[in-house]
């Protein structure tokens, strides 16, 4: 094990599905430059994401894995296999072996010598084997049965310690499906270091660490730009984190050099408390971290040290999210422009309200005037007074569990184009089916964590 | 000695957080000097204010001294979540800029910590506040 002064460093170059597929190349130029042990982490399975990777599983068994796996993966995956530099993601989504063997592919086809790529399993617990367990987490509700017949996925938040395993093992890529964001950073540190698995200060540090570097450019000035307030250099070249973890788990957030962004305190204390609800108390499946005492350092240009954090024993449960088909969600938008476009969009949005009484609420937005800070019954936008705004984009939305009946929505918006007010152009509609969720919570027993090292093609 | 009404994000940023129905939006001090007043001023009742229209069925504030920051948690302001909501931003995104809007009051001597320059107009005009 090296000295407590070579640190471990984790860099990040996705925070999600969707994200740049160009952030990559300047983290692992810089991992390169710096030497010493280093991992690549790509965090891409938001809440969402996972439901529409099982969709897309049904649709083709060898999907379900993240859309643009290569994309991601081609640009580095040569450099990282020269460097040692492992690389741990939850990219494997709803398919982490179909995942596992398009990299091998990837690698075959640059050329590379095939790498060892391991997956981690046992999340999806959506099975047969696994129904009673999820009826009794799910308990007792009027809707039980259909949530079950309408089921699209239901995957436990795995922790760290699957990932460790592997990395143990000799894998240079883990993949993964759902696990905690956080514990793709925490595994590589549990397996680098050698942590006790109820090192609770260590784990909880390394937690925030992960949880600091899991929605990449986040921290490093990216979603937090507001000119004249909070101004960020070279926001359209921002560059990914790196996280510099020593043998206590404090660590030290940077970026590349020669990269735009920001990394100070105030970037540091915005992504720290990011989706935390307690601070005393955040939960994974790792640790509970408690930020209770956390305190931030600036040490340089772009270093920020985090300390202070402290670790309490991991819960006895881990957190399963259920998505179901449910429902259909019909939208429709229409603009108005110059002279009293407000009000020809206000009476537009009263004849849609009209139109559509019978088929489910509506929500009216006012795109310019009011959309956003309101609510869906519309109590905001009841309270602004009718004004002049003079560019003005009328949305509405709704739900409904009948495709048939939705499709009316887009019908009825399109039609204004000649039945309803003066100069209304640049009608969109779209129909989706909705995914809609709930989380319960399953004994940490029931859900079987483990890791496959898959075998050379 | 006197003082000045000014919009919360003169004094502190933040960022908002979802996670099912839940919003958590953080409040970040600018300068020290400035979370005393933020503590004082920005409670649990005053955000509820802000969010009546949100219909929260509870809001939680926790403060974290070291770090000059505060986090609230807004249960039930999301008409669902993510998935359920039919607002355009229905992971609540934007919210923290709705409670940087809040109102507070900071006398003279520190007004050398708030960010940003002195809009006597900043505030939208009635009933866009609650507080």
């Amino acid at each position: 094990m090296p000295g407590p002064t070579v640190p471990l460093r984790i860099g990040c170059a996705a925070g999600f599905s969707g994200d740049r597929t160009d952030a990559a190349g300047p983290v692992v130029d810089a991992l390169v430059a710096a030497g010493g042990p280093s991992f690549l982490i790509f965090e891409t399975l938001a809440e969402r994401t996972l439901a529409l990777a099982q969709l897309a599983r049904r649709a083709d068994p060898e999907r379900g894995y993240e859309p643009l796996l290569d994309e991601l993966l081609r640009p580095v995956l040569a450099r990282c296999l020269a460097h040692g530099i492992r690389i741990v993601s939850n990219f494997g989504a709803a398919n982490p072996r179909g995942a596992a063997r398009r990299i091998a592919a990837l690698a075959a086809e640059m050329g590379l010598a095939a790498p060892r790529i391991a997956v981690v399993e046992g999340d999806d617990v959506g099975g047969l084997a696994q129904r009673a367990l999820l009826r009794d987490a799910l308990g007792a509700s009027a809707d039980l049965d259909a949530v079950m017949a309408s089921m699209v996925c239901a995957n436990a938040y795995l922790g760290a310690d699957a990932i460790a395993d592997a990395l143990l093992a000799g894998a240079d890529i883990v993949v993964t499906g759902r696990v905690a964001d956080p514990s793709l950073t925490v595994g590589p540190a549990l397996a680098h270091f050698g942590w006790r698995r109820d090192d609770w200060d260590r784990l909880a540090r390394a937690t925030m660490a992960g949880h600091l570097l899991e929605c990449g450019a986040q921290v490093t000035g990216g979603y937090y730009a507001d000119p004249g307030y909070k101004d960020v250099d070279g926001l359209a070249r921002v560059g990914y984190p790196i996280a510099e973890i020593d043998a206590d788990g404090h660590c030290t957030i940077t970026k590349p050099p020669g990269t735009g962004g920001r990394i100070d305190s105030h970037t540091v204390k915005e992504q720290l408390l990011y989706e935390v609800h307690d601070p005393a108390a955040y939960l994974t499946p790792d640790v509970v971290a408690d930020l209770g005492e956390a305190r931030v350092v600036e040490l340089g240009p772009d270093r920020v040290r985090v300390e202070g954090v402290r670790g309490h024993p991991r819960p006895a449960t881990l957190k399963v999210n259920v998505f179901c088909e449910q429902g259909w969600l019909a939208e429709g938008e229409i603009s108005y422009a110059g002279p009293r476009a407000e009000a020809r969009a206000r009476l537009a949005a009263q004849v849609l309200r009209e139109r559509l009484a019978a088929l489910a609420p509506l929500r009216v937005d006012l795109i310019g005037v009011a959309s956003i800070l309101g609510d869906d019954a519309g109590a905001w936008l009841a309270m602004q007074p009718p004004g002049g705004a003079r560019d003005v984009r009328l949305r509405v939305a709704a739900l409904h569990d009948d495709k048939a009946a939705a499709e009316r929505l887009p019908r009825e918006v399109t039609a204004l184009y000649t039945c309803g007010p003066a100069g209304g152009g640049g009608v969109r509609t779209a129909l989706r089916q909705r995914l809609s969720t709930r989380s319960c919570f399953v004994p940490r027993d029931g859900v079987p964590a483990r890791f496959a090292m898959m075998e050379p093609a | 000695m006197t003082s000045r009404t000014v919009a919360l994000y003169r004094a502190a940023h933040g960022r908002t957080g979802d996670k099912g129905n839940r919003s958590n939006i953080s409040v970040v001090a600018w300068h020290p000097s400035l979370w005393p007043l933020l503590v004082e001023q920005v409670s649990e009742a005053r955000v509820a204010a802000q969010f009546a229209h949100r219909r929260p069925s509870r809001v939680t504030r926790y403060l974290l001294p070291n770090l000059q920051s505060m986090n609230f948690v807004l249960d039930d302001v999301l008409d669902g979540g993510v998935n359920d909501a039919l607002n355009l931003d229905s992971h609540g995104k934007a919210l923290a800029f709705l409670l940087l809007d809040l109102p507070i009051t900071v006398p003279d001597a520190l007004r050398e910590h708030l960010v940003g320059a002195d809009e006597p107009d900043s505030f939208p005009p009635e009933p866009w506040r609650h507080a």
